[in-house]
């Protein structure tokens, strides 16, 4: 009930925004664009869901973009090996979704052992990831994949595009983690007040390292995604989506400060700012005015949230 | 009375919520005059400090200065009117220079052409602290300086400010021996310059040295006022302390388990961390320990180095005759310790969630099903102890944030009883509680060392810890000053304890 209510300024605004573009233009509310919009969101919200347990934790991951990148040419780059492919492929998906891991406990170890803020500390794995991406590939992307690779982010499964139903699987495992495990009570917890957790027992260093993990590993799943949308890695994939994603969460009613927020908020934070850009180019709006656009439906977004809890 | 009256406050009266913090209390203040303010904690010194620098309003009195009469409706009209406040926390910015903190938000003085001249700065603050007869180089950053030489810059920040009236709030809580002579030297100079000081202290020895006149304040009311040359300390304590409380001291409870049948649960052996050295002492199954101290004498630091919240540099932890190794309050729940802190809504609650969920926070491992916790088991644990504890809600799931301060605390008590840990430590466990509840939560306490729990009670308030304890260890300067069972026990010489090595 609570967690409804929470989402509800957001998804008036959701309404609204699905109203006005119905209205505008014909081609809006059909069932192959409805799906498109959910394709287009899929890999950021993927994402975003792992934002939003580092941010309930009161922290941040700027190195998601990048880590989507290295991550992207590194699998991609197996797939190249002289394998088989049934062998190849997994062995490609394991390798990035261990990188993920790697960087998330990296991330997770600098945060909690070294008490460095996890804004500086991501940035720093940002700059890291990309440059290791292009140090990998020389610039270069991965190309000429096996062709079932391309299936994985572009082919369908009972008429749903395949990102979107690993997205979907993604948030309903994170909604519930979130409010029926041990784990996800102790992120509220940690995030609400990180010393009155230590003090009651929970071991806040190892549950605050396991958040970065997740959101590394989910942030991993996403790389390889996107990879396989573009049919290459790129070394220069994801750029910039650490904020895309981090705007998803935050209009999604998750608060900075942590210990507040829900994965379904986010959840219709990306679709909030996924259905705007849809309906903006449905509506041949530039992409130059549609920059503009996000940016004040984003502050809008958190206007109406904040006005909403007074 | 020849010499001019600064400051009379008169019939100053202020209730809080549940208590009367001062009942029509007089006091007035000579220049060049250092005037004692004296009382147990909760006694109304701090309220009339507060009073006086404008942080809060009296409900009834009138305020003097200078024979005239003025209202002091904030922080600025008292600087104003020369009236400056030194609290116990020093509210210097770190990073700033020594100046520059002497003149914060003052720097217009300095200004040529729109810049902060830092040269005339310097000069006029190294005036200002020679006055005082200090030579800290006022260009150092004041992070880089001594708990004293920043009393010292606190002082000389009050002074700039043309301070004719000083309140201080214990200033020597924090000092050596050597930083109290300095800062007693400062003192004496100030008074021949004519500044009447209010000194506010618990140390008793150096009331005496330093002071003109006392004045006692106790549960609010104006208890006694005479020269320093018409008192002794025998006669302060009493008048502090109370015969009245003296004797509803001695209404012991019944204990709950013989003597026989008590074995010792906890033993803590030469205990040793920055803070408090050599911390040993025994507790049995259904004893009550009493921590009493002055505020800064360790007690706090001790508890949390049982608790594995900090860390100890050596001595060791015995639970049921064997040592347990506690280097995180997990380690130390695990043993069966638990601690409710001080400040509840600071380090104890998580106060967005819910009672439901403070309550079972340490002990979610009880009511899960491997990862995932059971809705429904953990509902009946929680509701279990809201109706044990007399929690007043509609609901469990309420956010801790609009419960009041007992309720709060009883939210902390649940915890820690659904932990079923054996050794309970109590910080403080009814300050800011209405004296309902803080009856209620005695009785608790009671309740829990009968079932055979060791129970540990810090307070800062002597009858409390008389009315609960069996024993009382005294802390003083992080060490055992000495410890009292209930029938040595009374507040002098728990005070006596408290005082000595100040």
């Amino acid at each position: 009930m609570k967690n409804l209510y929470q989402s509800f300024g957001i998804g008036f605004a959701l309404l609204v925004e699905i109203a006005i573009f119905s209205a505008l233009s014909p081609h809006f509310f059909t069932t192959d664009n409805l799906l498109n919009v959910m394709l287009q969101i899929s890999i950021t919200a993927i994402v975003a869901v792992g934002m939003t347990f580092v941010i309930l934790t009161a922290g941040i991951d700027l190195s998601v973009g990048s880590l989507m990148a290295f991550v992207g040419v590194v699998a991609t780059s197996m797939l190249k090996l002289d394998l088989r492919l049934e062998y190849a492929f997994p062995l490609a998906m394991l390798a990035g979704l261990l990188l993920g891991a790697a960087s998330g406990l990296i991330a997770g170890t600098l945060v909690t052992r070294f008490r460095i803020t996890p804004f500086i500390v991501t940035l720093a794995l940002m700059t890291i990831w990309r440059g290791l991406a292009f140090v990998y590939t020389e610039g270069r992307p991965v190309w000429e994949l096996p062709e079932a690779f391309a299936l994985l982010g572009n082919g369908r499964t009972l008429g749903i595009p395949n990102p979107t139903i690993v997205m979907i699987v993604v948030f309903v495992t994170a909604y519930v983690v979130l409010s029926h495990t041990r784990f996800g009570r102790y992120i509220y917890a940690i995030g609400g007040n990180p010393e009155a957790a230590r003090l009651a027992g929970i071991g806040v260093k190892r549950i605050v390292t396991q958040v970065y993990v997740v959101c590394g590993v989910l942030s991993a799943a996403s790389g390889i995604l996107l990879a396989s949308r573009m049919n290459s890695g790129q070394p220069n994939a994801g750029i910039m989506y650490e904020l895309d994603v981090i705007a998803a969460v935050v209009v999604g009613g998750t608060s900075l400060f942590g210990g507040r927020g829900t994965v379904t908020g986010t959840f219709l934070g990306s679709l909030l700012i996924g259905v705007l850009r849809n309906g903006l180019n449905l509506l041949n709006v530039g992409s130059y005015v549609q920059q503009v656009v996000v940016g004040v439906v984003i502050l809008l977004a958190v206007l109406l949230d904040q006005w909403k809890k007074r | 009375m020849k010499r001019d009256i600064l400051l009379h406050m008169r019939s100053m009266s202020k209730h809080y919520p549940g208590v009367q913090a001062l009942d029509s209390v007089d006091f007035d203040l000579f220049a060049g005059e250092i005037h004692a303010l004296v009382g147990e904690n909760g006694a109304g010194k701090s309220t009339l400090t507060k009073i006086l620098a404008g942080a809060e309003q009296s409900d009834s009195g009138t305020i003097e200065v200078s024979g005239r009469t003025i209202a002091i409706r904030e922080p600025a009209d008292a600087r104003r009117l020369g009236i400056g406040i030194i609290y116990q926390e020093f509210k210097l910015v770190p990073e700033l220079s020594v100046a520059e903190n002497i003149f914060l938000g003052d720097e217009r003085r300095f200004l040529r052409h729109g810049f902060v001249r830092f040269s005339l700065m310097h000069a006029e603050a190294s005036k200002v602290l020679s006055r005082l007869g200090e030579t800290i180089d006022p260009v150092l950053p004041v992070r880089k300086l001594s708990v004293s030489q920043r009393q010292i810059v606190e002082i000389a920040k009050a002074l700039s400010n043309h301070v004719r009236i000083l309140a201080m709030d214990e200033p020597t809580a924090s000092l050596t021996d050597r930083e109290v002579e300095n800062l007693f030297a400062v003192m004496r100079n100030l008074k021949t310059d004519g500044v009447g000081i209010i000194y506010i202290s618990h140390r008793i020895e150096e009331i005496f040295r330093i002071a003109d006149r006392i004045t006692v304040l106790r549960d609010g009311k104006l208890i006694h006022s005479c020269p320093v040359a018409e008192a002794d300390s025998e006669m302060l304590v009493k008048w502090m302390v109370g015969r009245e409380a003296d004797r509803e001291a001695h209404q012991w409870s019944p204990k709950g388990i013989a003597p026989s049948q008590r074995r010792e649960i906890l033993r803590i052996e030469n205990l040793t961390s920055d803070r408090v050295h050599g911390i040993s002492f025994g507790l049995d199954r259904g004893e009550i320990l009493g921590l009493a101290g002055l505020t800064g004498s360790g007690r706090t630091e001790l508890v949390r180095l049982i608790f594995g919240a900090e860390r100890r540099s050596s001595g060791r932890i015995v639970v049921d005759g064997r040592e347990v190794s506690v280097r995180s309050p997990g380690d130390a729940i695990k043993a069966g310790i638990g601690l409710l802190t001080e400040d509840r809504n600071l380090d104890g609650l998580v106060l967005q969630m819910s009672i439901l969920e403070n309550i079972t926070l340490s002990s979610l491992s009880d009511v899960a099903f491997g990862p995932f916790v059971n809705g429904s088991k953990e509902r009946r644990a929680a509701s279990e102890l809201v109706r044990r504890l007399r929690i007043k809600t509609r609901s469990v799931e309420t956010p801790v944030e609009t419960l009041s301060g007992g309720n709060r605390q009883k939210v902390v008590l649940g915890r820690w009883l659904m932990t079923q840990c054996n050794i309970l430590i109590f910080d403080e466990p009814t300050a800011g509680i209405d004296i309902a509840v803080k009856r209620e939560i005695h009785a608790l306490i009671r309740g829990l060392a009968s079932e055979g729990r060791g129970i540990i009670v810090i307070s800062s308030e002597l009858p409390e810890l008389l009315q609960l304890c069996d024993r009382i260890a005294v802390l003083c300067d992080g060490i055992v000053a000495g410890i009292l069972t209930r029938e040595e026990a009374t507040q002098e010489r728990l005070m006596k304890l408290a005082t000595s090595y100040a």
